[in-house]
């Protein structure tokens, strides 16, 4: 351990355990490592300075053994190991601790490359970042075909492959490939790779069965070692050539995913780049330095903080009263058959695998859910991912009706019917009716009050808002809505229901808009207002790159339809005038049934010249706002607006804020969402007199 | 209709190493299912001829039938081996003839023509079932005599034994049992049981895989002084010891079984052919003679003598049953035909799978010994049976 490192005091030490084996077919003996926290398979093995310092006493006690044939290294059921201890990097508070951090984990990874006898290391389970890298550094590698998880993804959080992969993997497999295991896939929300398409991507040498995979792992090795079975291996193309085209691809998957605004990417393209032809030790170093540079960055911070989140703040939504007050919900009615609602039965029927009732005003509309239902369904059979065995029993599931009598036995109804005030009002009378006294009548209204609509009930207190994201199947985040008489039964049923629908839920006060909406609308307006006043519509929404949308706010206006955006902003604007404008120039888009500001013609992006027209500023309009201003302008916004939200008490805490921004929204990691970047870049400081988070919390200390 | 009885042919066989049972055992962190699973697949790995679909069954014995070998291990173990869904299994109890009941059944199924193809073994993991947990004998069994009070615990059983024929004395029973480590230890150093031994990885109580290849039990070396000072854990002053009897074992046996002209269209090897097999029961206080009445039987059934047979594989639970089996045919003590490559004494009785061992050793002895034409398996059974097996040696050549 090296005297600058990080100590981890409440390090769950992975130990590398030694055992001497004695190999078949006489292959002699060989030191078996097995890696073992100590844990079950919920708590992977991962390293710390502890951990690198026990395999890095583990290969001396080997090498310690007299006539050794091979070293071998597994790990415990279902895990082989899952990285560096993440913890090891946030308690990092100068940058002579990161490099140190860096060194320590090659110096140990990197024996079990240069031993004196050929290294094996046999993946039986999950293997990320520092863990596929342990299993990098030796000379062969097998997998078992059930390893559930196996990636570099240190991108996907703002940090390089640090620890040898880098360099070992363009090396191994080529820079392309490379490309696509530490670029394309982290940048790909962390897509994992399957055991079998790492195989054929060249990381591993051999594939075997779960079922005896050691011991076949063992035999692969004894006949190795014998020279028995010799292994072959795609020689890479070190051309430059090819090398630089596969470099430039992982540089247009990073501009498209963070516009340069994300470090992390283009620092390991530029340990791609330098594979080629750095030996292993400038590799190393200057995997180091990268290393350093990234956990000393404002940006990995906010991964981690965001990561974090996302692994478990989601799972434990703030606020949701005890798990076990919720009802068992046996049956659900859906009012409303058009398409939100059709995807909303199919979801309750594929999850909660209960009857789920549709009703419409008439038979025509029901007839048309009831076949979206059917058809998306007998998509899913077409791509074998139910079986049909159970494509029968989800459309036996789905039924619809023109009339609600059969939510009599329901224990939760959803209504997904028209945005208007009153309509909903009368529908839920109308359930009311039918139902019994405790079934839950959820809202999925995207701005409307849940309290309003609750009012006028015998049972207010069964009311509960639910408001799923576009496409439901797809966006993780579900905002449940607390009206004033809701009571912890009916929100303890609702979370539980979000989470039997695979959903993270935040609880939310009823405020208008709840979160996202709100945000995305204020974020929204600032662009508009710029647009209206003269700003290129090109300009104008690219300006807010920075602020880590998945894509830019027209593009993303031209998704959700315009004539939704404004519905949404129109409400806003009635509930905050001051702060929420009504901008033309988006009105008379809507007015003219425009889907959107952009056209494609010829294969390429353009503004419409119609919509150029539509926001063309008014006589006697200042000058307009420069991209700078736009941003500064949507950032000051959001700052202001999330604190309004807070002091509201609209949810509990900043990170739920950013949680629903992560989820409903995706945007970006290395923004933790939006109160850290609005911390870094000082707005929330100069414009609500003070920070979202405190320092160290999603940034550097 | 015509139903020809079809010759039943022994393809192939391998088995665990066998462990300790106990805490400190090689396999005490390891699953018993896990253990009849890896040689199910080692069988198909060995066979690659046979196409896994046509295994028509899967009979796995085994004594306690829960926890990791219960929810009918036959078919579980199928599953989890990765043979085809429509490979059924099921689960086989004879006690220490489990694995032995379990190919005499299905073979007897191939015999008939409702097989053409099954695996047959067996597996008992001691440490994690210990023997007799879990049992709740009925109260009848002593109040009306059914058995003696000595009958369910099989030590006592085997010092009834001794009683029963006062000329097999402990100073046999200790020279036999020498004989069993010494032959053990001259086939493994001649590199005879390795073949057919599937190394396990096997697991530390800290965590640490290992690699488990070749039996735990045995105790080279040991001398007919050292047992001579061994406690007597049933009787005082009694006759058996630790030293003269089977350990308690954790393992797992597994073969093929072929209807013979299955096996000639699809080129399995045939190791030998079942000519007749019998069980047969005694009174359970003296279970250990049970291996007399169904060789008798067996052999009368085969029209055989016992001076057909050229190699006895019989079962060593203790020293002193196999001797009274020796005696009852005037068999020497050191008879060379019987258990060549050593018994139970040293490697160990992992109950159910024990009768699937005896056949992979008589299998192999019959490859290095074209010459010998008959061979038997045989073992003594608790509560009371005995059961043989009688083969037919595929590689002599006047055979058919």
């Amino acid at each position: 351990m090296s005297a600058h490192a990080v100590e981890l005091p409440d390090e769950v030490v992975t130990k590398a355990l030694l055992s001497v084996i004695e190999l078949p077919f006489g292959a002699g003996p060989a030191a078996l490592i097995t890696l073992d926290n100590g844990h079950d398979h919920t708590r992977p093995n991962t390293f710390g300075p502890a951990g690198l310092a026990s395999l890095d006493a583990a290969i001396d006690a080997a090498l310690a053994k007299d006539g050794l044939a091979a070293v071998l290294v597994t790990g415990k059921p279902f895990i082989f190991a899952v990285g560096a201890d993440l913890s090891g990097v946030k308690h990092a508070s100068a940058r002579d601790q990161a490099v140190a951090l860096g060194r320590e984990g090659h110096r140990v990874f990197r024996r079990l490359g240069e031993l004196p006898v050929p290294s094996f290391a046999f993946v039986n389970g999950a293997a990320m970042g520092g863990g596929l890298e342990v299993a990098l550094h030796c000379t062969y590698r097998t997998v078992s075909s059930s390893a559930a998880a196996l990636s570099l993804p240190e991108c996907f959080l703002g940090l390089v492959p640090g620890w040898g992969g880098a360099y070992l993997v363009p090396n191994l497999v080529g820079a392309d490939r490379a490309v696509t295991v530490v670029i394309d896939n982290p940048l790909n929300n962390n897509r994992q790779l399957k055991p079998k398409q790492a195989l054929e991507l060249g990381l591993f040498d051999r594939m075997y069965d779960a079922a005896d995979f050691l011991e076949e792992s063992i035999a692969w090795a004894a006949r190795v070692l014998t020279g028995a079975e010799p292994v072959e291996r795609a020689e890479v193309d070190r051309s430059p050539e090819v090398w630089a085209a596969a470099v430039a691809r992982g540089r247009a998957i990073a501009d498209a995913k963070s516009h340069g605004h994300a470090p992390a990417p283009y620092r390991a393209l530029a340990l791609l780049e330098g594979a080629r032809t750095a030996t292993r030790d400038e590799a190393f170093a200057a995997e180091d330095e990268a290393l350093a540079d990234l956990v000393m960055s404002e940006e990995l911070r906010a991964g981690l903080y965001a990561f974090d989140l996302v692994q478990k703040r989601a799972k434990k939504p703030a606020g949701a009263p005890d798990k076990k007050l919720a009802r068992p919900v046996t049956k659900v009615g859906i009012v409303g058959a058009g398409l939100m609602a059709s995807q909303l039965a199919l979801l309750f029927a594929q999850r909660l695998e209960v009857p789920v009732l549709m009703t419409d005003l008439d038979q025509s509309r029901v007839d048309k859910g009831l076949a979206y239902v059917q058809g998306e369904i007998d998509k899913l059979l077409a791509k074998k991912r139910v079986t049909p065995d159970k494509a029968n029993r989800l459309k036996a599931l789905v039924t619809g009706s023109t009339s609600k009598d059969g939510f009599a036995d329901a224990d939760w109804v959803l209504e997904a019917v028209f945005e208007e005030m009153k309509v909903k009002q009368q529908v839920f009378a109308e359930v009311e009716a039918v139902v019994s006294d405790t079934c839950v009548l959820a809202t999925n209204t995207s701005s409307l009050s849940v309290t309003e609509m609750a009012r006028d009930l015998k049972h207010p207190e069964r009311v509960v808002g639910f408001h799923f994201f576009n496409p439901v199947a797809v966006l993780p985040l579900l905002e449940i809505v607390r009206g004033e008489q809701t009571d912890d039964a009916t929100l303890a049923t609702a979370f539980a229901v979000g989470k039997t629908l695979r959903k993270s839920s935040v609880l939310v006060k009823d405020a208008p808009a709840f979160v996202f909406n709100r945000l995305i609308t204020r974020a929204l307006g600032a662009v508009t207002a710029a647009m209206d006043a003269g700003t290129p519509i090109e300009v104008a929404d690219a300006a807010v790159e920075p602020l880590g949308l998945p894509m830019s706010p027209m593009m993303l206006l031209g998704l959700v339809g315009p004539a939704v955006a404004l519905h949404t902003a129109e409400s806003l604007h009635e509930a905050f005038p001051d702060r929420f404008g009504a901008s033309p120039g988006f009105q008379a888009l809507v007015a003219a049934g425009k889907t959107g500001v952009y056209t494609w013609d010829g294969g390429r992006q353009q503004v419409d010249p119609e919509v150029v027209a539509m926001f063309a500023p008014k006589e006697g309009a200042g000058a307009a706002p420069t991209a700078q201003q736009v941003l500064d302008q949507a950032r000051s916004a959001l700052a202001e607006e999330i604190r309004l939200m807070l002091d509201e008490g609209v949810v509990a805490a900043p990170e739920d804020i950013d949680l629903c921004l992560l989820l409903g929204g995706g945007w970006a990691f290395w923004n933790g969402g939006i109160t850290p970047h609005l911390d870094r870049e000082g707005v929330s400081e100069r414009v609500t007199g003070r920070r979202f988070l405190p320092k160290g919390v999603a940034s550097l200390p | 209709m015509a139903r020809p009885a079809r010759d039943v042919v022994f393809v192939d066989g391998v088995r665990t190493p066998f462990g300790k049972a106990g805490p400190n055992g090689i396999y005490a962190q390891t699953r018993a299912d896990d253990l009849i699973v890896r040689l199910i697949r080692e069988l198909m790995r060995r066979n690659p001829q046979l196409p896994p679909e046509r295994v028509d069954d899967v009979a796995v014995a085994a004594t306690t039938q829960t926890g990791d070998q219960g929810l009918t291990i036959g078919r579980t173990a199928a599953l989890l081996a990765g043979l085809p869904n429509s490979v059924p299994g099921y689960a086989i109890d004879r006690m220490c003839a489990g694995a032995m009941t379990a190919v005499t059944t299905t073979a007897g199924g191939i015999a008939f023509g409702a097989y053409d193809i099954t695996i047959a073994g067996g597996v008992e993991h001691m440490g994690h079932h210990p023997m007799g947990s879990g049992v709740d004998p009925n109260p009848r069994f002593l109040s009306e005599r059914i058995v003696d009070p000595s009958a369910l615990n099989m030590g006592n059983t085997a010092e009834n034994l001794h009683d029963r024929f006062p000329q097999l004395t402990k100073e046999r029973a200790d020279t036999y049992s020498v004989g069993s480590q010494d032959k053990t230890a001259k086939a493994y150093a001649d590199g005879k049981l390795q073949p057919d031994l599937v190394p396990m990885a096997i697991r530390s109580a800290e965590g640490a895989w290992g690699y488990a290849t070749v039996d735990e039990p045995p105790r080279p070396g040991t001398t007919v002084e050292g047992l001579a000072g061994l406690k007597t854990p049933f009787r005082p002053h009694g006759r058996v010891t630790a030293g003269n009897a089977a350990g308690l074992n954790d393992g797992a046996t597994a073969c093929l079984l072929a209807a013979e002209d299955v096996a000639d269209e699809l080129g399995l090897p045939k190791r030998m052919r079942l000519v007749s097999y019998a069980f047969a029961g005694v009174a359970p206080e003296v279970m250990g003679v049970g291996p007399v009445p169904a060789t008798e039987k067996a052999l009368a059934k085969a029209g055989l003598t016992i001076d057909d047979i050229g190699r006895f594989e019989v079962n060593e639970a203790f020293a002193v049953q196999v001797l009274a089996f020796l005696d009852h045919f005037g068999l020497a003590d050191d008879d060379p035909r019987v258990n060549p490559r050593g018994g139970a004494i040293a490697v160990g009785h992992p109950l159910a799978s024990s009768g699937v061992r005896l056949m992979i050793n008589l299998a192999r002895e019959f490859e290095e010994h074209p010459e010998v034409r008959y061979g038997l398996t045989t073992m003594c059974i608790g509560l009371g049976m005995g059961g043989t097996v009688i083969w037919e040696n595929c590689a002599t050549e006047d055979t058919k």
